[in-house]
Protein backbone atom coordinates (compact mmCIF):
# COMPACT_ATOMS: atom_id res chain seq x y z
CA UNK A 1 0.00 0.00 0.00
CA UNK A 2 1.39 3.78 -0.82
CA UNK A 3 2.08 5.18 2.25
CA UNK A 4 0.60 8.94 2.48
CA UNK A 5 3.98 10.62 2.43
CA UNK A 6 7.15 9.78 1.47
CA UNK A 7 10.22 12.15 2.44
CA UNK A 8 13.50 10.71 0.61
CA UNK A 9 17.05 12.60 1.38
CA UNK A 10 14.85 15.57 2.05
CA UNK A 11 17.59 18.77 2.20
CA UNK A 12 16.90 22.48 3.15
CA UNK A 13 18.14 25.83 3.16
CA UNK A 14 17.97 29.00 4.71
CA UNK A 15 20.27 31.34 2.44
CA UNK A 16 23.90 29.70 2.39
CA UNK A 17 22.77 27.21 5.94
CA UNK A 18 21.41 24.22 5.57
CA UNK A 19 18.85 23.13 8.21
CA UNK A 20 17.91 19.51 6.82
CA UNK A 21 20.30 17.11 5.93
CA UNK A 22 18.77 14.27 4.14
CA UNK A 23 15.60 13.57 6.19
CA UNK A 24 14.16 10.19 5.11
CA UNK A 25 10.21 10.11 6.66
CA UNK A 26 6.98 7.88 6.09
CA UNK A 27 4.20 8.71 7.14
CA UNK A 28 1.24 5.75 6.69
CA UNK A 29 -2.21 6.87 6.92
CA UNK A 30 -3.78 7.59 10.38
CA UNK A 31 -0.18 7.14 11.82
CA UNK A 32 0.13 9.94 14.71
CA UNK A 33 3.99 10.48 14.71
CA UNK A 34 6.12 12.35 16.99
CA UNK A 35 8.65 14.78 16.20
CA UNK A 36 11.05 15.84 18.84
CA UNK A 37 14.25 17.43 18.98
CA UNK A 38 16.28 20.14 21.13
CA UNK A 39 15.41 23.86 19.43
CA UNK A 40 17.06 24.39 16.63
CA UNK A 41 17.07 21.05 15.34
CA UNK A 42 14.91 21.41 12.19
CA UNK A 43 12.04 20.45 13.46
CA UNK A 44 9.46 23.23 12.41
CA UNK A 45 11.57 23.59 9.26
CA UNK A 46 10.95 19.82 8.55
CA UNK A 47 6.99 20.71 9.02
CA UNK A 48 7.45 23.66 6.97
CA UNK A 49 9.34 21.53 3.87
CA UNK A 50 6.55 19.55 3.63
CA UNK A 51 4.36 21.91 3.66
CA UNK A 52 6.30 23.75 0.38
CA UNK A 53 7.27 26.29 2.57
CA UNK A 54 10.63 26.62 2.19
CA UNK A 55 11.50 27.28 -1.32
CA UNK A 56 15.37 26.12 -1.11
CA UNK A 57 14.89 22.50 -0.70
CA UNK A 58 16.08 19.42 -2.33
CA UNK A 59 14.96 15.66 -2.34
CA UNK A 60 12.13 13.39 -3.11
CA UNK A 61 8.64 14.29 -2.02
CA UNK A 62 5.66 12.41 -2.53
CA UNK A 63 2.11 12.90 -1.33
CA UNK A 64 -0.29 9.62 -1.92
CA UNK A 65 2.77 8.66 -4.87
CA UNK A 66 2.36 12.17 -6.67
CA UNK A 67 5.71 14.18 -6.27
CA UNK A 68 5.38 17.29 -4.44
CA UNK A 69 9.00 18.74 -4.45
CA UNK A 70 8.42 22.09 -6.13
CA UNK A 71 4.55 22.48 -5.26
CA UNK A 72 3.51 25.82 -3.92
CA UNK A 73 1.49 25.52 -0.52
CA UNK A 74 -2.20 26.12 -1.42
CA UNK A 75 -1.73 23.11 -3.97
CA UNK A 76 -0.24 21.10 -0.92
CA UNK A 77 -2.89 22.12 0.89
CA UNK A 78 -5.76 21.04 -1.61
CA UNK A 79 -3.98 17.76 -2.03
CA UNK A 80 -4.98 16.92 2.11
CA UNK A 81 -2.69 18.38 4.13
CA UNK A 82 -2.72 21.24 7.20
CA UNK A 83 -0.49 22.86 8.69
CA UNK A 84 -0.79 24.52 12.44
CA UNK A 85 1.98 26.65 12.71
CA UNK A 86 4.05 26.96 15.76
CA UNK A 87 2.34 30.88 17.58
CA UNK A 88 -1.19 29.46 16.07
CA UNK A 89 -1.86 32.54 13.66
CA UNK A 90 -5.51 32.86 13.92
CA UNK A 91 -6.74 35.81 11.72
CA UNK A 92 -7.85 38.09 14.10
CA UNK A 93 -9.94 40.57 12.03
CA UNK A 94 -12.50 37.40 11.48
CA UNK A 95 -14.52 35.83 14.22
CA UNK A 96 -14.20 32.34 15.45
CA UNK A 97 -17.00 31.11 12.60
CA UNK A 98 -15.06 33.27 10.04
CA UNK A 99 -11.85 31.57 10.26
CA UNK A 100 -13.74 28.76 10.78
CA UNK A 101 -16.12 28.31 7.80
CA UNK A 102 -13.48 29.68 5.81
CA UNK A 103 -11.26 27.28 5.55
CA UNK A 104 -14.25 24.71 4.97
CA UNK A 105 -13.48 22.22 1.89
CA UNK A 106 -14.56 18.27 1.63
CA UNK A 107 -11.87 15.89 1.68
CA UNK A 108 -10.13 14.79 -1.40
CA UNK A 109 -12.66 12.01 -1.10
CA UNK A 110 -15.85 14.40 -1.01
CA UNK A 111 -16.50 13.75 2.27
CA UNK A 112 -16.57 16.18 5.25
CA UNK A 113 -15.82 14.65 8.20
CA UNK A 114 -15.17 18.05 9.88
CA UNK A 115 -18.12 20.17 10.08
CA UNK A 116 -18.45 23.61 11.87
CA UNK A 117 -20.83 21.84 14.47
CA UNK A 118 -18.37 19.11 14.69
CA UNK A 119 -15.45 21.36 15.72
CA UNK A 120 -18.08 23.28 18.16
CA UNK A 121 -18.61 19.84 19.59
CA UNK A 122 -14.80 19.36 20.34
CA UNK A 123 -14.30 22.28 21.18
CA UNK A 124 -17.39 23.92 23.19
CA UNK A 125 -15.42 26.34 24.26
CA UNK A 126 -15.02 27.75 20.71
CA UNK A 127 -18.97 27.46 20.59
CA UNK A 128 -19.02 30.22 23.35
CA UNK A 129 -16.89 32.42 21.25
CA UNK A 130 -18.32 32.09 17.95
CA UNK A 131 -18.99 35.34 17.16
CA UNK A 132 -15.63 37.03 19.10
CA UNK A 133 -13.04 37.87 16.92
CA UNK A 134 -9.85 35.96 16.67
CA UNK A 135 -8.13 39.00 18.28
CA UNK A 136 -10.31 38.63 21.46
CA UNK A 137 -9.48 35.04 22.02
CA UNK A 138 -7.11 33.68 24.66
CA UNK A 139 -4.02 31.85 23.67
CA UNK A 140 -5.46 28.76 24.28
CA UNK A 141 -8.71 29.49 22.77
CA UNK A 142 -6.35 30.65 19.76
CA UNK A 143 -4.77 26.87 20.00
CA UNK A 144 -8.27 25.19 19.34
CA UNK A 145 -9.27 27.37 16.44
CA UNK A 146 -6.32 27.44 14.88
CA UNK A 147 -6.34 22.96 15.18
CA UNK A 148 -10.55 23.25 14.55
CA UNK A 149 -9.63 25.36 11.40
CA UNK A 150 -6.95 22.92 10.38
CA UNK A 151 -9.76 20.12 10.63
CA UNK A 152 -12.07 22.08 8.90
CA UNK A 153 -10.29 21.25 5.62
CA UNK A 154 -10.87 17.57 5.93
CA UNK A 155 -7.08 17.04 5.84
CA UNK A 156 -5.22 13.65 5.61
CA UNK A 157 -2.17 14.62 7.15
CA UNK A 158 -2.18 17.37 9.81
CA UNK A 159 0.99 18.87 11.13
CA UNK A 160 1.01 21.05 14.43
CA UNK A 161 4.33 22.58 15.16
CA UNK A 162 4.73 23.14 19.03
CA UNK A 163 1.15 21.85 20.09
CA UNK A 164 0.78 23.10 23.78
CA UNK A 165 3.65 25.79 23.61
CA UNK A 166 2.96 28.80 26.46
CA UNK A 167 -0.59 27.09 27.11
CA UNK A 168 -2.24 26.76 30.53
CA UNK A 169 -2.14 22.76 31.86
CA UNK A 170 -5.33 22.52 31.55
CA UNK A 171 -5.96 23.71 28.37
CA UNK A 172 -2.44 21.96 27.24
CA UNK A 173 -4.76 18.80 28.87
CA UNK A 174 -7.33 19.40 26.23
CA UNK A 175 -5.26 19.71 23.40
CA UNK A 176 -3.56 16.25 24.07
CA UNK A 177 -7.08 14.72 24.61
CA UNK A 178 -7.85 16.16 21.25
CA UNK A 179 -4.99 14.81 19.25
CA UNK A 180 -6.59 11.61 20.90
CA UNK A 181 -9.83 12.15 19.04
CA UNK A 182 -7.86 13.00 15.30
CA UNK A 183 -6.08 10.27 15.70
CA UNK A 184 -9.85 8.12 16.86
CA UNK A 185 -10.81 9.84 13.26
CA UNK A 186 -7.76 8.54 11.17
CA UNK A 187 -5.85 11.24 10.30
CA UNK A 188 -2.59 10.70 10.14
CA UNK A 189 -0.65 13.54 12.29
CA UNK A 190 2.83 14.88 12.78
CA UNK A 191 2.99 16.35 16.42
CA UNK A 192 6.00 19.14 17.51
CA UNK A 193 6.08 19.29 21.20
CA UNK A 194 8.18 19.88 24.24
CA UNK A 195 6.34 17.60 26.29
CA UNK A 196 8.00 14.36 25.99
CA UNK A 197 5.61 12.23 28.06
CA UNK A 198 2.35 12.97 26.77
CA UNK A 199 3.95 12.65 23.46
CA UNK A 200 5.10 8.80 23.89
CA UNK A 201 1.52 8.40 25.62
CA UNK A 202 -0.24 9.47 21.84
CA UNK A 203 2.57 8.73 18.99
CA UNK A 204 2.56 5.17 16.95
CA UNK A 205 6.28 6.44 16.37
CA UNK A 206 8.93 8.81 17.63
CA UNK A 207 10.83 10.77 15.37
CA UNK A 208 13.91 12.01 16.65
CA UNK A 209 16.15 15.31 14.63
CA UNK A 210 19.59 16.30 15.68
CA UNK A 211 21.06 19.01 13.74
CA UNK A 212 18.71 18.62 10.78
CA UNK A 213 19.32 14.27 11.03
CA UNK A 214 17.23 11.96 11.92
CA UNK A 215 18.38 9.66 15.08
CA UNK A 216 15.74 7.88 15.88
CA UNK A 217 12.87 6.48 14.46
CA UNK A 218 10.88 3.88 16.83
CA UNK A 219 7.83 3.43 18.81
CA UNK A 220 7.86 5.30 21.73
CA UNK A 221 8.86 2.24 23.99
CA UNK A 222 12.41 1.40 21.82
CA UNK A 223 12.96 5.11 22.75
CA UNK A 224 11.90 5.13 26.27
CA UNK A 225 14.64 1.46 26.34
CA UNK A 226 17.73 4.07 25.22
CA UNK A 227 17.86 6.37 28.30
CA UNK A 228 21.24 7.67 26.75
CA UNK A 229 19.89 8.82 23.54
CA UNK A 230 17.25 11.19 25.49
CA UNK A 231 19.70 12.11 27.55
CA UNK A 232 21.75 13.39 24.55
CA UNK A 233 19.19 14.89 22.65
CA UNK A 234 17.06 15.84 25.00
CA UNK A 235 17.92 16.18 28.52
CA UNK A 236 15.30 13.75 29.84
CA UNK B 1 -12.91 43.61 8.32
CA UNK B 2 -13.94 43.40 11.37
CA UNK B 3 -16.53 41.86 12.78
CA UNK B 4 -18.26 42.67 16.49
CA UNK B 5 -21.96 42.07 17.61
CA UNK B 6 -23.09 44.89 16.68
CA UNK B 7 -26.62 46.63 18.03
CA UNK B 8 -29.74 46.54 16.51
CA UNK B 9 -29.67 50.15 16.53
CA UNK B 10 -26.34 50.11 14.23
CA UNK B 11 -27.22 47.45 11.94
CA UNK B 12 -30.66 48.57 11.39
CA UNK B 13 -32.34 51.46 12.75
CA UNK B 14 -29.07 53.81 11.72
CA UNK B 15 -28.92 52.56 8.04
CA UNK B 16 -32.63 53.17 7.45
CA UNK B 17 -32.48 56.03 8.65
CA UNK B 18 -29.29 57.63 6.69
CA UNK B 19 -31.28 56.29 3.69
CA UNK B 20 -34.76 57.63 4.79
CA UNK B 21 -32.60 61.34 4.72
CA UNK B 22 -30.76 60.34 1.40
CA UNK B 23 -34.19 59.56 -0.22
CA UNK B 24 -35.74 63.30 1.34
CA UNK B 25 -32.77 65.23 0.65
CA UNK B 26 -33.62 66.94 -2.78
CA UNK B 27 -36.78 67.56 -1.65
CA UNK B 28 -35.65 69.44 1.61
CA UNK B 29 -32.21 71.13 0.41
CA UNK B 30 -31.33 73.93 -2.70
CA UNK B 31 -30.30 72.15 -5.90
CA UNK B 32 -26.51 73.01 -5.53
CA UNK B 33 -26.37 70.74 -2.61
CA UNK B 34 -28.60 67.90 -4.49
CA UNK B 35 -25.29 67.77 -6.95
CA UNK B 36 -22.99 68.22 -3.59
CA UNK B 37 -24.64 64.69 -2.41
CA UNK B 38 -24.38 63.34 -5.67
CA UNK B 39 -20.53 64.35 -6.22
CA UNK B 40 -19.86 62.84 -2.59
CA UNK B 41 -21.71 59.73 -3.03
CA UNK B 42 -19.78 59.43 -6.31
CA UNK B 43 -16.36 59.57 -4.93
CA UNK B 44 -17.40 57.60 -1.93
CA UNK B 45 -17.84 54.88 -4.51
CA UNK B 46 -14.49 55.32 -5.71
CA UNK B 47 -13.09 55.48 -2.09
CA UNK B 48 -15.20 51.95 -1.06
CA UNK B 49 -13.71 50.62 -4.36
CA UNK B 50 -10.27 51.51 -3.04
CA UNK B 51 -11.22 50.11 0.26
CA UNK B 52 -12.04 46.71 -1.27
CA UNK B 53 -8.08 46.31 -1.73
CA UNK B 54 -6.39 48.77 1.40
CA UNK B 55 -9.05 47.85 3.97
CA UNK B 56 -9.75 44.29 3.19
CA UNK B 57 -6.89 43.09 1.46
CA UNK B 58 -3.83 45.31 2.63
CA UNK B 59 -2.81 46.66 -0.35
CA UNK B 60 -2.08 50.20 -0.63
CA UNK B 61 -3.25 51.43 -4.13
CA UNK B 62 -2.12 54.70 -5.88
CA UNK B 63 -3.28 54.00 -9.40
CA UNK B 64 -7.25 53.97 -8.81
CA UNK B 65 -7.69 57.42 -10.13
CA UNK B 66 -6.58 55.70 -13.82
CA UNK B 67 -9.13 53.01 -13.30
CA UNK B 68 -11.78 56.35 -12.21
CA UNK B 69 -10.86 58.68 -15.27
CA UNK B 70 -10.29 55.97 -17.74
CA UNK B 71 -13.82 54.96 -17.93
CA UNK B 72 -14.43 59.03 -17.39
CA UNK B 73 -12.51 59.13 -20.82
CA UNK B 74 -14.44 55.40 -22.67
CA UNK B 75 -17.48 57.37 -21.92
CA UNK B 76 -16.12 60.82 -23.89
CA UNK B 77 -14.70 59.04 -26.75
CA UNK B 78 -17.62 56.82 -27.37
CA UNK B 79 -20.28 59.86 -27.06
CA UNK B 80 -21.17 61.33 -30.56
CA UNK B 81 -20.15 65.33 -30.56
CA UNK B 82 -23.55 66.58 -30.14
CA UNK B 83 -25.55 63.88 -29.69
CA UNK B 84 -26.19 61.80 -26.26
CA UNK B 85 -24.87 58.19 -25.95
CA UNK B 86 -26.31 55.00 -25.13
CA UNK B 87 -26.25 54.63 -21.37
CA UNK B 88 -26.58 50.81 -22.08
CA UNK B 89 -23.28 50.75 -24.62
CA UNK B 90 -21.54 53.25 -23.21
CA UNK B 91 -21.65 52.59 -18.93
CA UNK B 92 -20.61 48.10 -19.23
CA UNK B 93 -17.90 49.12 -22.30
CA UNK B 94 -16.34 52.06 -19.57
CA UNK B 95 -16.36 49.50 -16.25
CA UNK B 96 -14.87 46.56 -18.67
CA UNK B 97 -12.23 48.69 -19.78
CA UNK B 98 -11.60 49.70 -16.23
CA UNK B 99 -11.88 46.09 -14.73
CA UNK B 100 -9.47 44.70 -17.92
CA UNK B 101 -6.49 47.14 -17.38
CA UNK B 102 -7.00 46.90 -13.60
CA UNK B 103 -6.64 43.31 -14.21
CA UNK B 104 -3.20 43.66 -16.53
CA UNK B 105 -1.84 46.27 -13.65
CA UNK B 106 -2.63 43.86 -10.96
CA UNK B 107 -1.50 40.99 -12.85
CA UNK B 108 1.78 42.38 -12.66
CA UNK B 109 1.80 44.95 -9.60
CA UNK B 110 0.46 41.81 -7.65
CA UNK B 111 3.61 40.20 -7.48
CA UNK B 112 5.29 42.86 -5.84
CA UNK B 113 4.68 43.61 -1.63
CA UNK B 114 4.33 46.53 0.75
CA UNK B 115 6.60 49.42 -0.56
CA UNK B 116 7.19 48.17 -3.99
CA UNK B 117 3.37 47.71 -4.78
CA UNK B 118 2.59 51.12 -3.86
CA UNK B 119 5.19 52.41 -6.05
CA UNK B 120 4.34 49.88 -9.19
CA UNK B 121 1.16 50.96 -8.83
CA UNK B 122 1.77 54.97 -9.02
CA UNK B 123 4.42 54.18 -11.93
CA UNK B 124 1.27 52.39 -13.77
CA UNK B 125 -1.70 55.31 -12.66
CA UNK B 126 1.37 57.98 -14.06
CA UNK B 127 1.80 56.00 -17.18
CA UNK B 128 -2.10 56.29 -17.65
CA UNK B 129 -1.98 60.04 -16.55
CA UNK B 130 0.99 60.95 -19.59
CA UNK B 131 -0.89 58.86 -21.94
CA UNK B 132 -4.04 61.15 -21.98
CA UNK B 133 -2.03 64.24 -20.78
CA UNK B 134 0.28 63.60 -24.26
CA UNK B 135 -1.99 62.24 -26.62
CA UNK B 136 -4.08 63.85 -28.89
CA UNK B 137 -6.56 61.61 -29.56
CA UNK B 138 -8.68 62.56 -25.98
CA UNK B 139 -7.90 66.43 -26.18
CA UNK B 140 -4.04 65.85 -24.76
CA UNK B 141 -4.04 68.18 -21.73
CA UNK B 142 -7.22 70.42 -22.15
CA UNK B 143 -9.46 66.82 -21.71
CA UNK B 144 -12.52 66.99 -23.37
CA UNK B 145 -16.31 67.71 -23.45
CA UNK B 146 -18.90 65.32 -22.62
CA UNK B 147 -21.97 67.17 -24.62
CA UNK B 148 -24.99 65.13 -24.03
CA UNK B 149 -25.44 63.09 -21.44
CA UNK B 150 -25.98 59.57 -22.17
CA UNK B 151 -29.57 58.10 -22.14
CA UNK B 152 -31.68 55.50 -21.55
CA UNK B 153 -33.50 54.81 -24.39
CA UNK B 154 -35.55 51.22 -24.65
CA UNK B 155 -37.95 50.80 -27.48
CA UNK B 156 -37.73 54.39 -28.39
CA UNK B 157 -39.08 55.73 -25.10
CA UNK B 158 -36.39 58.08 -23.03
CA UNK B 159 -36.47 56.40 -19.51
CA UNK B 160 -33.57 58.61 -17.58
CA UNK B 161 -33.03 62.08 -18.56
CA UNK B 162 -29.51 62.28 -16.36
CA UNK B 163 -29.41 65.93 -17.48
CA UNK B 164 -32.07 66.56 -14.63
CA UNK B 165 -29.72 66.75 -11.25
CA UNK B 166 -32.60 65.02 -9.26
CA UNK B 167 -32.35 62.10 -11.87
CA UNK B 168 -29.09 61.93 -11.66
CA UNK B 169 -28.87 61.79 -7.57
CA UNK B 170 -31.46 59.57 -7.14
CA UNK B 171 -29.32 56.92 -9.81
CA UNK B 172 -25.74 57.94 -8.37
CA UNK B 173 -28.01 56.66 -4.77
CA UNK B 174 -28.86 53.63 -6.57
CA UNK B 175 -25.17 52.91 -7.96
CA UNK B 176 -24.53 53.64 -4.57
CA UNK B 177 -26.39 51.33 -2.47
CA UNK B 178 -25.45 48.71 -5.46
CA UNK B 179 -22.19 48.91 -4.76
CA UNK B 180 -22.55 48.83 -0.83
CA UNK B 181 -24.96 45.72 -0.96
CA UNK B 182 -21.89 44.28 -3.68
CA UNK B 183 -19.15 44.91 -1.19
CA UNK B 184 -21.11 43.46 2.01
CA UNK B 185 -21.36 40.41 -0.04
CA UNK B 186 -18.15 40.18 -1.02
CA UNK B 187 -16.91 41.23 2.53
CA UNK B 188 -18.45 38.52 3.73
CA UNK B 189 -18.19 35.82 1.62
CA UNK B 190 -15.43 33.15 1.87
CA UNK B 191 -13.55 35.21 -0.48
CA UNK B 192 -13.58 38.42 1.53
CA UNK B 193 -12.40 36.24 4.22
CA UNK B 194 -9.85 34.85 2.49
CA UNK B 195 -8.43 37.59 1.03
CA UNK B 196 -8.61 39.59 4.90
CA UNK B 197 -6.76 36.25 5.58
CA UNK B 198 -3.85 36.60 3.00
CA UNK B 199 -3.99 40.57 4.47
CA UNK B 200 -3.10 39.39 8.38
CA UNK B 201 -1.23 36.17 7.08
CA UNK B 202 0.10 35.54 3.65
CA UNK B 203 1.67 32.58 4.66
CA UNK B 204 -0.32 31.00 6.61
CA UNK B 205 -3.51 31.63 4.33
CA UNK B 206 -1.59 29.95 1.66
CA UNK B 207 -0.92 27.06 3.89
CA UNK B 208 -5.00 26.81 4.32
CA UNK B 209 -5.03 26.38 0.22
CA UNK B 210 -6.11 29.65 -1.47
CA UNK B 211 -4.72 30.53 -4.30
CA UNK B 212 -3.55 34.02 -2.90
CA UNK B 213 -2.40 35.73 -6.61
CA UNK B 214 -5.48 34.88 -7.78
CA UNK B 215 -8.11 35.94 -5.07
CA UNK B 216 -6.27 39.32 -5.06
CA UNK B 217 -6.50 40.03 -8.77
CA UNK B 218 -9.76 39.21 -8.47
CA UNK B 219 -10.47 41.76 -5.65
CA UNK B 220 -7.87 44.29 -7.46
CA UNK B 221 -9.94 43.74 -10.62
CA UNK B 222 -13.13 44.04 -9.08
CA UNK B 223 -11.87 47.52 -7.64
CA UNK B 224 -10.90 48.76 -10.36
CA UNK B 225 -14.32 48.00 -12.35
CA UNK B 226 -16.30 49.48 -9.38
CA UNK B 227 -13.91 52.56 -9.61
CA UNK B 228 -14.56 52.87 -13.43
CA UNK B 229 -18.33 52.96 -12.43
CA UNK B 230 -17.66 55.96 -9.76
CA UNK B 231 -15.56 57.46 -13.10
CA UNK B 232 -18.60 57.35 -15.23
CA UNK B 233 -20.89 59.21 -13.38
CA UNK B 234 -17.80 61.28 -12.31
CA UNK B 235 -17.49 62.24 -16.36
CA UNK B 236 -21.57 62.65 -16.19
CA UNK B 237 -21.93 65.24 -13.77
CA UNK B 238 -18.66 67.52 -14.60
CA UNK B 239 -19.57 66.74 -18.65
CA UNK B 240 -16.01 67.27 -19.07
CA UNK B 241 -12.76 64.85 -18.68
CA UNK B 242 -9.15 65.82 -17.94
CA UNK B 243 -5.87 63.78 -17.52
CA UNK B 244 -6.26 64.69 -13.71
CA UNK B 245 -8.67 62.47 -12.93
CA UNK B 246 -6.16 59.75 -13.55
CA UNK B 247 -3.63 61.36 -11.89
CA UNK B 248 -1.94 60.10 -8.23
CA UNK B 249 -3.44 63.55 -6.64
CA UNK B 250 -6.77 61.83 -7.42
CA UNK B 251 -5.51 58.65 -5.86
CA UNK B 252 -4.25 60.03 -2.73
CA UNK B 253 -7.69 61.92 -2.25
CA UNK B 254 -9.84 58.87 -2.49
CA UNK B 255 -6.85 57.34 -0.14
CA UNK B 256 -7.68 59.94 2.49
CA UNK B 257 -11.06 58.81 2.15
CA UNK B 258 -10.79 55.84 3.02
CA UNK B 259 -8.61 56.63 5.95
CA UNK B 260 -10.93 59.29 7.55
CA UNK B 261 -13.72 56.67 7.21
CA UNK B 262 -11.69 54.10 8.46
CA UNK B 263 -10.46 51.43 6.81
CA UNK B 264 -12.33 48.42 9.19
CA UNK B 265 -15.80 48.82 7.46
CA UNK B 266 -17.69 48.86 3.96
CA UNK B 267 -19.35 52.41 4.41
CA UNK B 268 -16.83 53.81 6.04
CA UNK B 269 -14.88 55.10 2.76
CA UNK B 270 -17.93 56.82 2.22
CA UNK B 271 -18.39 58.55 5.16
CA UNK B 272 -14.52 59.78 5.08
CA UNK B 273 -16.04 61.02 1.57
CA UNK B 274 -19.08 62.99 2.93
CA UNK B 275 -16.09 64.55 5.91
CA UNK B 276 -13.66 65.56 3.39
CA UNK B 277 -15.60 67.13 1.20
CA UNK B 278 -18.06 68.99 3.76
CA UNK B 279 -15.02 70.03 5.44
CA UNK B 280 -13.62 71.63 1.94
CA UNK B 281 -17.14 73.06 1.30
CA UNK B 282 -16.93 74.57 4.84
CA UNK B 283 -13.39 75.84 5.16
CA UNK B 284 -13.71 77.22 0.91
CA UNK B 285 -16.22 79.43 2.43
CA UNK B 286 -14.90 80.52 5.68
CA UNK B 287 -10.43 80.55 4.87
CA UNK B 288 -8.43 81.77 2.58
CA UNK B 289 -5.38 79.10 3.45
CA UNK B 290 -8.14 76.53 3.74
CA UNK B 291 -6.39 73.93 2.34
CA UNK B 292 -4.01 73.91 5.25
CA UNK B 293 -6.69 74.02 7.58
CA UNK B 294 -8.02 71.52 6.27
CA UNK B 295 -4.86 69.42 6.28
CA UNK B 296 -4.36 69.95 9.98
CA UNK B 297 -7.93 68.37 10.68
CA UNK B 298 -7.15 65.56 8.26
CA UNK B 299 -3.72 64.83 10.42
CA UNK B 300 -5.65 65.18 13.43
CA UNK B 301 -8.22 62.59 12.57
CA UNK B 302 -5.93 59.92 11.35
CA UNK B 303 -3.92 60.54 15.13
CA UNK B 304 -6.82 60.54 17.07
CA UNK B 305 -9.04 58.38 15.39
CA UNK B 306 -7.10 55.93 14.05
CA UNK B 307 -10.13 53.57 12.78
CA UNK B 308 -11.52 56.34 11.08
CA UNK B 309 -14.60 58.82 12.24
CA UNK B 310 -16.34 55.88 12.44
CA UNK B 311 -15.09 55.40 15.78
CA UNK B 312 -16.82 57.91 17.47
CA UNK B 313 -19.79 55.92 17.11
CA UNK B 314 -19.09 53.28 19.34
CA UNK B 315 -17.67 56.07 21.95
CA UNK B 316 -21.35 57.83 21.33
CA UNK B 317 -23.49 55.73 22.22
CA UNK B 318 -21.46 53.38 25.00
CA UNK B 319 -20.53 50.18 22.81
CA UNK B 320 -17.34 48.63 23.70
CA UNK B 321 -14.95 45.83 21.92
CA UNK B 322 -14.99 42.86 24.82
CA UNK B 323 -11.42 41.85 26.46
CA UNK B 324 -9.72 39.36 25.27
CA UNK B 325 -10.39 35.85 27.48
CA UNK B 326 -8.20 34.73 29.86
CA UNK B 327 -6.90 30.77 29.83
CA UNK B 328 -7.89 30.28 33.37
CA UNK B 329 -11.41 30.87 32.49
CA UNK B 330 -11.35 27.52 29.95
CA UNK B 331 -12.76 24.67 31.54
CA UNK B 332 -11.03 21.32 30.85
CA UNK B 333 -13.41 19.46 28.69
CA UNK B 334 -15.50 16.31 30.72
CA UNK B 335 -14.14 13.38 28.15
CA UNK B 336 -11.25 11.46 29.48
CA UNK B 337 -8.01 13.10 29.45
CA UNK B 338 -5.05 10.71 27.57
CA UNK B 339 -2.95 8.62 30.15
CA UNK B 340 0.09 11.41 30.29
CA UNK B 341 1.00 10.79 33.37
CA UNK B 342 0.84 14.88 34.19
CA UNK B 343 -1.57 17.67 33.90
Amino acid sequence: MTALLQAERLEAFYGASQILHGIDLTVARGEQIALIGRNGMGKTTLLRSLMGLVPACRGQRLLHGDDIAGAQPDAIARRGVALVPEGRGVFGALTVVENLIMAARPGRDGRATWTLPRIFELFPRLAERRGHGGHQLSGGEQQMLTIGRALMTNPELLLIDEATEGLAPLVAQEIWRTLGVIRREGVATIVVDKDFRSLSAIADRMVMLAKGVVVFDGPPAKLAAQPELLERHLGV
Amino acid sequence: MTKERASPIRTTVLPALILAVALALPFLVPQYYVQFASKVLILGVLAMALNLVVGQGGLVSLCHAAFFGLAGYVLALLSPKYDPASLLLTLPAAVIAAGAVALVIGALALRTRGVYFIMVTLAFGEMLFYLFHDADFAGGSDGAFINAKPELVIAGVRLLDLDKPLVFYFVVLAVTIGAVGLLTMLVRSPFGHALAAARDNERRARALGFPIFRIRLIAFTLSGALAGLAGYFAAIQFGFVAPQMLGWHQSAVALVMVLIGGLSTVTGPLIGALVLLGLEEVLKATFEQWKLIEGIIVIAIVLLLPNGVRQLWPMAVGEADPKPARDDKVAPSPARAPETGHA
